[in-house]
Order: structure tokens, then sequence, then C-alpha cells
């Protein structure tokens, strides 16, 4: 029964990165932009839980209303500060992504400096324990939390994006930019809000792999933002039930990987399925085709 | 007709002349002991960086197609000149340029098998596909036994010895300047044109009768053969390659001297790998500890720079001895007054 308890992790972590990956998706169906400094969002959002329990000496109730703030509002900053003057002057496509890097290299040095580099050990927080049951499969009830706060998590944000008027006029912005404009909708807004959310999903994300990991530093969101990103990839970039797909399938496979074949190959593993995705079919598992125009 | 040849001739002779110049003052310095062991190291590492910046310049700048994974090249390039100038049992002078030239071939040889399926992708994928090659390569790396894995490969000899202070020096010298020898006449050229039209307007180059798959692997195989060859350098510079050395960060870092010098400019790359290698070791102990908080500076000048400026300083500017030359009579020619307008 051990292969079950694999599957149970990988499905564990891949809610994980699913949480990430839907903010990839989100900011790429609306801006087609790798948005790099993601994964440092959940860099941020750690740190914010870190900083509030212990320096502050909080409890884990004040911890999340703190993380999911900032991370919003750190968004919407970079947002703002970084992409929204390339993204209105219709930059070239290599300008906005090496911004991205730079962004995305800003924050790890930032936080460098301000918790020192040394790897932080997380409080207990929610729950994080073995359950024992019967014919021997251990399940984790943190691995249990995760598959259902993103399930939650994107049910509720399948009802904001199909439901509301602000999903809407996301979707209306994603297909086409310039129309939406001349439809009255404020695409500067619509962009904003759509950061902010990513970013709040990403700070859903940090949470849940604080409780699962306990362990934080201020590079985590780099190796972890990439694969997010090769799980949206995976499911298919700008499609929300894609991302979550390939999320699970991408932790199920770095799970089995770690299993069966070797713990220090999994990494290669991630990026040999990017590969093969891109290559085979460059729109993910659920992915539409889109025609090029000349 | 002819003057423009003679002209043209002079200049050549002229940039020869003042190339070997600056190399026989370097050498003698470094020769002499006027500059210690660690600026002399420091200058060798100059040149690699040079060389790295010089050819991810070709792709990003001259293609204008991302790749974030040269590091993963550089890589390559540094075991396969390291294993053979240790195996090869051959003296070190002779074994170390052959290992040299098999380390850009073998960088070439996992370029083109890289390059022909991810070069279908463009823009973003292709940027995220060439991380991901680079990372694979790096950990595969780390677990091969054959090049040392984690432990990394070490025991290589190293070029510059007491007795020889400028042995690395002359090899990466020479390598920077045939580098950005071959760069300009590339440029010039019917390729060099060839993928200029690309970065243009990929889909009139196609129309126009450019192979564009063909072009974009050939500047793709070159880039990533000379960053083979600074790989190669760079494993005897420091005796040691390990492969955690050569991540996504070194990749990145590679990129900002591109995009900082100027995407496309060849002297701008020159300029800013040399001023962003020594600007750590020039500002130790000035601001606290510059190294520290380097990579927080560059980023924020990163993000600055593209939004006001997103070619790069220098842009697509090339700095000459011919520019210079044509200036400096411009303004003999308006008096010495009016310098301030140029």
């Amino acid at each position: 029964m051990d292969f079950f308890t694999q599957i149970l992790n990988g499905l564990g972590l891949g809610s994980i990165y699913a949480l990430v990956a839907l903010g990839y998706s989100m900011v790429y169906g609306i801006v087609q932009l790798i948005n790099f400094a993601h994964g440092d969002i959940i860099m941020v959002g750690g740190y914010m839980v870190y900083f509030t329990m212990v320096r502050l000496h909080q409890p884990v109730w004040a911890a999340i209303p703190v993380a999911l703030l900032v991370c919003a509002l750190a968004g919407v900053l970079i947002e703002k500060l970084a992409y929204h003057r390339l993204l209105t002057k219709g930059a070239p496509r290599i300008s906005l992504l090496i911004t991205a890097i730079g962004v995305s290299l800003f924050l790890q040095n930032a936080f460098m400096m301000l918790f020192q580099s040394d790897p932080k050990s997380m409080p207990v927080m929610f729950m994080n324990g073995m359950i024992g049951s019967a014919d021997g499969i251990q399940v984790n009830s943190a691995t249990l939390l995760n598959i259902a706060v993103s399930v939650a998590m994107m049910i509720c944000l399948q009802l904001l994006v199909n439901k509301t008027k602000i999903g809407k006029a996301m979707q209306a912005t994603s297909e086409d930019a310039g129309a939406a404009k001349l439809m009255g909708i404020n695409t500067n807004f619509v962009i904003a809000v759509t950061f902010a959310v990513g970013s709040a999903l990403a700070a859903v994300g940090a949470l849940l792999y604080c409780n699962t990991y306990s362990q934080i530093s201020p590079t985590m969101g780099n190796l972890f933002g990439l694969k997010a990103f090769v799980a949206a990839v995976l499911g298919g970039i700008g499609n929300i039930p894609g991302a979550m797909l390939g999320g699970y399938l991408l932790g199920l496979a770095e799970s089995l990987t770690k299993a069966y074949v070797s713990s220090t190959l999994t990494d290669a593993v991630v990026f040999g399925i990017l590969i093969v995705v891109l290559l085979v079919k460059p729109t993910g598992i659920l992915g539409k085709n889109r025609k090029e125009k000349v | 007709m002819d003057r423009r040849k003679r002209k043209r001739l002079l200049l050549y002779i002229l940039n020869l002349c003042l190339t070997a110049l600056l190399f026989t003052v370097l050498t003698l310095l470094i020769d002499s002991g006027t500059l210690d062991r660690m600026q002399s190291n420091l200058l060798s590492l100059v040149c690699i960086n040079v060389i790295l910046a010089v050819s991810l310049n070709l792709v990003t700048g001259v293609l204008g197609q991302l790749v974030l994974g040269h590091a993963g090249f550089m890589l390559v390039g540094a075991y396969a000149a390291a294993l053979f100038t240790k195996n090869s049992g051959l003296p070190l002078g002779v074994s170390f340029p052959i290992g040299l030239v098999l380390a850009g071939v073998v960088a070439a040889l996992f370029s083109v098998v890289i390059g022909i399926p991810a070069l279908r992708l463009k823009g973003d994928y292709l940027a995220i596909i060439t991380l991901g090659f680079g990372e694979i390569i790096r950990v595969v790396a780390n677990n091969l036994d054959v090049v040392g894995g984690a432990m990394g490969l070490s025991g290589i000899k190293a070029m510059a010895t007491r007795d020889n202070p400028a042995g690395l020096f002359v090899y990466a010298f020479a390598i920077v300047a045939l580098v950005v020898f071959i760069m300009f006449t590339f440029g010039r050229s019917r390729h060099g044109r060839a993928v200029i039209a690309i970065r243009e307007d990929e889909i009139a180059a196609e129309a126009s009768g450019i192979n564009t798959t063909y072009y974009k692997l050939l500047a793709f195989v070159i880039a990533a053969f000379i960053a083979g060859v600074a790989g190669g350098l760079y494993a005897h510079h420091v005796g040691v390659v390990d492969p955690s050395k050569f991540d996504f960060n070194k990749s990145v870092e590679i990129l900002i001297m591109v995009v900082l010098g100027g995407m496309g400019s060849i002297t701008g790359s020159i300029i800013s790998a040399t001023v962003l290698t020594l600007l750590p070791e020039l500002l130790r102990g000035w601001l606290g500890d510059f190294a520290d908080y380097r990579m927080l500076v560059y980023s924020i000048i990163l993000i600055i720079v593209m939004l006001f400026r997103p070619t790069g300083l220098l842009g697509r500017y090339e700095v000459t001895v011919a520019g210079a030359a044509s200036r400096v009579k411009g303004w003999l020619s308006r008096g010495r007054s009016s310098r301030k307008e140029v």
C-alpha cells in the first residue's frame, strides 16, 4: 500500500503547485506575460507568516490575513511599478520577461537582506501529523488539508471568473483587451485585480507550504515557482481547471520519481515533462489552439 | 572606392595594433608581478565573462531570442576540457588548447540536440525550455559519478602557475580578441544579416527566402560553442568544476551583462561584462561589502534600464576606433568649446 501513500503525497504537493500555477495561468491569460516573480510571492507569503508568528508572537489566525493581504498588495505593486509601463507601451516581450526576472531577483535579494539567507523553520500551524489507518496506509493530515483547500480555492475561483462582473471583465480582457476597453471595461483595474487574486492564491499556497514543510528560505520560490509554471504549461496555460490538473499531475510525477527512481533526479524529470509537453502539445492538456495571424 | 578600402584596412591595422598593445601591456604587468595573483586572476575572469556575454549577445541581442540556459553549455564545456586535460596524458601546453576546442565542440553538439526541438518555439516558451534544458544538464551532472557528481570535478591543473602567472590570461585574452573579431565579421556577413532579419521580423524574413530554422540554429550553436570554450577556460581558472555554480542564476548573471550593455551591441557586452566583474572587487570594503548586496543593486538597475531604455544602455551602438576617430575630428573642427554637446 506504499504506492497509495505516494499517490496521496503527490496530490498534496500537487495542490500547492496547483494554487501557484493558477496565478501564473491567470496572469498569462490576461497579459501574456510569464510572471517570473510569481514564484517569489510564495516566498513573501512564507516570510509574512514567519514574521507574524515568530517575530510578533501572534497566533496562526492572524498570520493568514497578513500573508494574503501583503501578497495581494505585492502583486499589484509589482504590476504597477514594473510591468505597467511596458504593457501599455507595447514593449517587446523580451523586455517584459527580463523585467520579470529582475523583479524576481529583487524580491529574493531584498528578503535575503531583511531576514538573512539561512533557512528559517516554521512553528506548528494547522495540522501536520500522521493519521494511521487500516492496511498500513499512512496519511498525513497536512496532505488532506492541502487537497481540500486547493479544491475549495478552485471552485471559488471558477465562481469568481464565471459568475461575477469582474470575472466576466477578466474573460473579456483576456480575449481581446482592446475591444474590452471599447466596451467600457477598465482594463487597468482588471489587470490589477488579476495580479491581486493570483498573488493571494500564491499566499494560500505559501500557507499550505509552510504547514507541510515547515521550512522557508529566500530562494525557495525560485525552483518552486518554476515547477508551478511547468504545471501551468502542462495543464494548458490560461486555463483554470488546466492549471489545477497540471499541478496535481506534476505533484504525482514528482512524488513517484522520488519514491521509485531517484530523489535527486526529480527536477530533471519535471523539466523533462515540460520539454515533452512543449514539443508535443505546446498548448497543454486542456489548452486550445490559437492560430497565429500575420 | 579605393579610398574607402584603404581606410578600412587602416582601421583594421589600427584595431589590431591597439589590441596587441593592450595584450602586451597586461601580460607584462602580470608577468613582472606588478599585478598580484588576485588581480591577474581577476583579469582572466573578466576575459571569461566577456566571452560569455559576447556569445549570449549573439542569441539575445542579434537573434532576439531569450535563452536562459547558457550556463548549461558552459558547464558541458568545462567538463569536456577538464576531463581531456586530466586524462589525455599530454603536457598541459598541448592538451589545454585541444581541450578548449573539444569543449566548444561538445557544447555545440549539445546545442544542436537541444536547439533543433527548442528553436521551434519562440519568446517566452523558448526562454523556459532553454531554462529547462540548462537545469537538466546541471541535475544530471550532479548525479553522474564520471564527472565527480555533486562534489564536482576537482584536481584540474591550473593554467596560471607561479612560474607562469600569465598562463591562462594569454589564452583568455587571445580568445576574447578572436571571438570579438568573429562576432563583428559575422554581424556584417550575409549570415549575420539573415540573423538580424529574423530578429526584426521572423515572418517577413521567412517570406524573403531566409531559412529561419537554419539561421536560428546557426546563431544558437555558435553561441554555445563559444560558451563551451569559456567553460573550459573557467575550469582551468578555478581548478574545480562544481555543477551547482552553473545554475539558473549564472545564466541570469550573463544575461544581465548583455542586457545592461545593450542588446545587440558587442562592445556594450564587453564593457558591461568588464564593469560588472570588476565592480564588486573595486567596491570591496568601500560600501560595507558590496558583494553582499550586489545582486540587489543589479536587479534594481535591470528593472530601471528595462523600463526606461529597453534596448540596454548602449542600445545597438558600437564603440569603435573609427567612431572615436571621427568624433575627435569633429571636436577638433568645431573647437573645444562645443565638447559638451557631443
